[in-house]
């Protein structure tokens, strides 16, 4: 009853993750001190603190509300697109402050790519919506090699490779998810930010966009949100595990950072009670 | 108990079958007594020859080329003003600044203003104020004026029909607001725009009151120019209404059916850009 409920299938799904002294390493490419996100003055995230590291995949979890999605969208400024949100703190991308006064959101957004919850492609080709990054960005060179190789690398060309002009939206929703990956790949960013990726999708699309996320860390660094612990063991290497408190007189509510620690840690032995109530399904 | 139920379900069909009928019944009576009437007169000298005090003689050439310059003219006045004006409006405007709601408030008010005041407004400055006078490319403004607002209310709807995760999926690729409009937004919304635009610009055609303010006159025996005098379809079919000579009345019958024509046609361009450009998501 007190230790948490710990299953050998537990950690053998976490096995995958890296060893903390092998993160640890890795060149920083997010430090985030003191963050705190407010919509409109009402604060929705408060007091985050974390580093992100190269070729990692790094997973936040928690419950509906703690501000996880809100987190991400600190990392490429789309909050910047929100009336009335506003972002303090401090986010280090690469040792250089990503709302410092000279930075263009638009050059931030070049460099670190977004995957959204639902599949959001154009309503254009699948090859326009592939070269439509390396178009805006008036990136110069082989278009066509180009979108062939961000279709491999998301895993989709032998799907697609023979109706490049077809529509987009008549792809499975799958596919159009793994077509979103492709269209963030075929700019090279620096990192991917995936927000909860394969909520809407079924079992084995899901397990097709975790596997691709085991093959891009190599190249890129991840970083995901997800209300699927288990995604979270399978993938991440590191584990933020956010949370929601409720001022005294039950008005606010706003997102925390509790725990942050390797997956196998967070998901075996957390430090923070109400990590271990979560993992074990006692909460949330 | 049931028999009343279904009594009362018969009725109430009965009764939505009548008011349908009244509706329809009546513009086809009125369009079918327009046809039988106007029919004859529609031959080779409606359509050459300018109107004419002698009712046999007369046509309505100046007439009809002007109403179709009109249209043009109000077309590429009114679509280019009314989508980027939509544009900023859905875009770019920050909604929390008291002026860009002030303009949305009063857009829709415009809308609903009767197009006589537009009329008088246009006479008394674009006529007389900037002293354009009485010609084809005021009465092209005038008509501008009255359609804008419905442009522009059309267009802000086929822009907000597009889901914003379009945009968020093209600025996530580090696209500039300019390119996420021009390449994403715009390209979505061009049907519903077009289809808008389209229904606004049949309604200027058929337009009579504002054009007789700003001096659509009746006898022209030319052809219309830019800033020339002219009159138009809706003010000469008026006009020949207005004759005691019943000859007259069949002329006003034909003028009646190539108005129709006219606006049946761009409605039926409409009808087929909407269903060419289905929505895709």
């Amino acid at each position: 009853m007190e230790s948490p409920r710990i299953d050998s299938a537990r950690i053998a799904e976490v096995s995958r993750g890296l060893e903390r002294d092998e993160i640890e390493r890795r060149e920083k490419v997010f430090a985030v001190n003191d963050l705190g996100v407010a919509y409109s003055g009402k604060p929705a995230l408060e007091d985050v603190t974390l580093d992100v590291h190269k070729n990692t995949v790094t997973a936040f979890i928690g419950p509906s509300g703690c501000g996880k999605s809100t987190f991400i969208r600190c990392f490429n400024r789309m909050n910047d697109l929100i009336p009335g949100a506003r972002v303090e703190g401090t986010v280090l991308y690469h040792g250089a402050d990503l709302y410092g006064r000279d930075v263009d959101p638009v050059d931030v957004r070049r460099r670190i790519g977004m995957v959204f919850q639902k599949p959001n492609p154009f309503p254009k080709s699948i090859y326009d919506n592939v070269a439509f990054g390396p178009r805006v960005l008036g990136l110069k060179g082989d278009l066509d090699g180009r979108v062939e190789k961000a279709l491999h690398d998301a895993a989709l060309w032998d799907e697609v490779k023979g109706r490049l002009k077809d529509g987009a939206l008549g792809l499975s929703g799958g596919q159009q998810q793994r077509l979103c990956i492709a269209r963030a790949l075929a700019v090279e960013p620096d990192v991917i930010l995936m927000d909860e990726p394969a909520s809407a999708l079924d079992p084995i699309s899901t397990t097709r966009i975790e596997d691709l996320m085991h093959e891009l860390k190599r190249d890129y660094t991840i970083v995901i949100v997800t209300h699927n612990m288990q995604q979270a063991a399978r993938v991440a290497d590191m584990t933020a595990f956010f949370s929601v408190v409720v001022d005294d007189d039950g008005s606010a509510r706003r997102g925390i950072l509790v725990e942050y620690d390797t997956t196998a840690k967070i998901f075996t032995t957390p430090s923070d009670r109400r990590t271990e109530d979560y993992v074990t399904g006692r909460f949330g | 108990m049931t028999r009343s139920r279904v009594w009362k379900n018969r009725l109430f069909k009965a009764a939505m079958l009548f008011a349908m009928l009244v509706a329809f019944g009546t513009l086809a009576v009125l369009l079918v007594d327009t046809l039988i009437t106007g029919w004859p007169e529609l031959d080779r000298q409606f359509f050459s020859d300018p109107p004419s005090t002698v009712a046999e003689e007369a046509g309505a050439r100046p007439a009809i080329l002007a109403t179709l310059y009109l249209g043009l003219l109000v077309l590429l006045l009114s679509v280019p003003i009314g989508i980027l004006t939509a544009i900023y409006l859905e875009e770019y405007a920050n909604r929390e600044r008291w002026w860009n709601r002030a303009i949305e408030v009063n857009i829709q008010n415009l809308a609903a203003v009767p197009s006589i005041v537009y009329g008088i407004l246009g006479l008394a400055f674009i006529v007389r104020g900037i002293g354009v006078g009485r010609v084809v490319f005021a009465g092209a403004l005038i008509l501008t004026l009255v359609v804008l607002p419905t442009v522009v209310v059309a267009s802000r709807e086929a822009i907000r029909a597009v889901p914003d995760s379009i945009r968020q999926g093209a600025f996530a690729l580090g696209a500039t607001k300019w390119q996420v409009v021009w390449r994403q937004v715009l390209p979505a919304s061009i049907p519903g725009m077009a289809t808008g635009s389209i229904l606004a610009l049949s309604r200027a055609v058929g337009e009579t009151a504002p054009l007789i303010m700003v001096g659509a006159i009746v006898y022209v025996a030319f052809d219309p120019t830019l800033f020339g005098a002219y009159t138009a379809l809706p003010v000469q079919i008026y006009n020949w209404t207005k004759q005691p000579d019943p000859t007259f009345q069949t002329l006003a019958a034909a003028g009646a059916i190539v108005l129709l024509a006219i606006v049946l046609g761009m409605n039926a361009v409409a009808i087929f850009l909407r269903n060419r450009y289905r929505k895709q998501w």
